[in-house]
């Protein structure tokens, strides 16, 4: 435990808005579905060094958690992605904008 | 035990372990095809030295020797990435399996296992886990459509029947109540093998071992008449024999883990009644590991042979019809065990 | 430079490299194996946090079930490269990579001026007992049953979601 846990912290924020950013600038919408992944794995990782510099388990419990919700989101997404690329031969998000068909 | 005695007692383990296996492997591509040979009425490789014994070195050498070809359109790190992952999973795994008690020597107490780590179980399937990496990589950056088949077919299957794989583990890890592997051998002492204890998630286990070593009858990523080789049609040379290598260490591996989880390991039944020595008991104990292992290999081969490859949509509907439910009730049927018998 | 410095070291630069790479590669197929790699140097600093069960777990569920659900999707659907990540629209992504790097800073300056180290005092012990699978398991199975139990109704709606949206036809 010689690592200051800020280091953690800020790496953990470094790849938070690194996942922001993909959002942001990315057009495919697979890869968008990978930066919420990217952010979803730096909260894991806030909670998890929080847990251990506390000694106590409940952060990694959370965690456990967040990849239950993580694994439901990548599977109903893809889905959806599937869906709209079988009617609009295209995943990119920008030539997806009617709401409808 | 100091940090350094035990740094080099882990490499002089993993150099062993590393040299055993690339030599059961050599030697088990011969056997394949002897045995291949004995069930067709044929004989068999019998040229390069005694009974053809030194085919595995001919071989290693001529594929040594071809040339490295590498298709123009393929995306080239990739290309050679993909035998790395390969390689990389069939080896690290054997870092868990016991192949033997824990042993004295020189004053040091020394489990026959290359890492006694307390997550054992869980470290194979995760490393396990990452093995469709390979073959899904290695079909996608070929360029081909045959390579892309087998490399969509193979994450499809291996996803599947990693399920049923993962909860026939979990009936052993209920009885042994431990991830450790050694733990888990010493739970199956006497005539407590999970074989016979739980039968189903055996059964499971051995079907989703088939299936994830992509051997037939589920070697539908490879399936030589529709895919041409599947997802290494456009691999030559070492790289094609990284992962002819890797296919084989992962035969052992799935057979060591079947022995590890089910068929109790190194222990021979009642041994201790005899009264051996304990050098000789520990050396028997470690040739009974071998022996099952070479048991297990030997049907791998065995069924290779003798039954036919399934269709895609058989392979899937079994696994998650058939195989999925089955492991289930097998968990149901540990915890009936367990509460009501009290095992 | 002890062993748990050097290893921090090299798995921080690992996670941070590949998250830049997962965002800025043309190719979906290259930016999923960066994403791969990050999994893997995110389970490496699990480890050095003594968190050995979500450590494996990580592997086992993001590396080895939905990474590869996305492979499959990719790989089904083949789509286009983009373009180069500064190839359109310019202005705006640098725009956005400067408003990010601004709020890291930011970020980074709350962490500093809170000093969180201050009122830790972290236990190696509490550290790697906390870390088991026993005591995850029983937090899960005691405390956390009902979240838990949530969580599996969770996966089952997602199941079927996923079949019903996934499937060709609905009869």
């Amino acid at each position: 435990m010689t690592i200051p846990i800020e280091y953690y912290l800020i790496l953990s924020g470094f790849m938070f808005l690194t996942g922001v950013v993909g959002v942001l600038t990315r057009r495919n919408a697979i890869v968008v579905f990978m930066s919420i992944e990217l952010m979803l794995n730096s909260a894991d990782l806030t909670f998890v060094a929080f847990s251990s510099y506390l000694g106590n388990s409940i952060g990694q419990v959370f965690v456990f958690f967040v990849m239950t919700v993580a694994a439901a989101e990548a599977a109903v997404g893809l889905a959806i992605i599937i869906a709209v690329f079988r009617n609009k031969k295209t995943v990119n998000i920008d030539e997806i904008n009617i709401l409808k068909w | 035990m100091g940090i350094l005695e035990l740094a080099i007692i882990t490499i002089v383990k993993i150099l062993i372990v590393l040299t055993l296996v690339l030599l059961t492997v050599a030697y088990l591509v011969y056997f394949e095809r002897k045995i291949s040979a004995w069930i067709q009425n044929r004989i068999g490789p019998n040229r390069v030295g005694y009974l053809g014994l030194l085919q595995p070195f001919a071989d290693v050498l001529k594929l040594l020797l071809k040339e490295d070809i590498v298709p123009t359109v393929s995306n080239h790190p990739l290309h050679a990435l993909a035998p790395m992952i390969a390689l990389f999973v069939a080896f690290s795994t054997y870092a868990v399996i016991p192949m033997g008690p824990t042993i004295t020597l020189f004053g040091w107490q020394i489990p026959l296992a290359v890492a006694d780590i307390n997550m054992g179980i869980l470290y194979v399937l995760a490393i396990t886990s990452l093995g469709v990496y390979a073959i899904t990589f290695a079909g996608w950056s070929s360029g081909s459509k045959y390579s892309l088949l087998g490399g969509i077919r193979s994450s499809a299957q291996m996803i599947s029947y990693e399920i049923s794989m993962g909860f026939s583990v979990g009936g052993v890890v209920l009885l042994a109540s431990s991830l450790r592997p050694i733990a888990i051998v010493e739970a199956q002492s006497g005539l407590m093998w999970n074989a016979f204890i739980q039968p189903i998630g055996f059964i499971t286990f051995l079907v989703a071992a088939f299936a994830e070593t992509n051997r037939l009858p589920f070697d539908l990523p490879e399936a030589e008449p529709e895919l041409v080789g599947g997802y290494h049609t456009e691999y030559s040379s070492m790289k094609f024999a990284a992962f002819f290598l890797a296919e084989y260490a992962n035969m052992i591996i799935s057979s060591a883990l079947i022995v590890t989880l089910y068929l109790g390991g190194w222990q021979i039944p009642f041994i201790e009644r005899l009264n051996l020595p304990v050098g000789l008991t520990v050396a028997l104990q470690v040739g009974a590991f071998c022996f099952k292992l070479a048991v297990l290999l030997f049907f791998f081969i065995w069924v290779r042979w003798s039954i036919p490859r399934f269709r895609y949509d058989q392979l899937m509907s079994l696994g998650w019809k058939v195989m999925f439910p089955l492991s289930l009730l097998n968990i149901i049927w540990v915890a009936i065990l367990i509460m009501v018998f009290k095992i | 430079m002890s062993l748990e410095i050097t290893l921090f070291v090299i798995f921080a630069l690992a996670a941070a490299v590949s998250a830049v790479m997962v965002v800025t590669r043309s190719n979906p197929v290259i930016a999923a194996l960066f994403l791969v790699v990050n999994f893997g140097s995110l389970a490496g600093l699990f480890l050095t946090l003594h968190a050995q069960f979500i450590a494996v777990t990580e592997i086992i569920v993001y590396a080895g079930a939905i990474m590869v659900l996305f492979l499959f999707v990719i790989m089904l659907i083949k789509p286009e490269n983009e373009q180069k990540f500064l190839a359109v629209n310019k202005k705006i992504k640098l725009t956005a990579v400067f408003l990010a790097a601004l709020i890291l800073v930011q970020i980074a300056y709350i962490i500093l001026f809170a000093n969180p180290s201050a009122r830790l005092n972290p236990d190696l012990n509490a550290s790697v007992q906390a870390g088991t699978i026993e005591s995850i398991g029983t937090l899960i199975f005691t405390k956390y049953i009902l979240p838990f139990e949530a969580a599996g109704y969770l996966l089952l709606a997602a199941t079927i979601g996923a079949l019903v949206l996934a499937k060709k036809k609905f009869e």
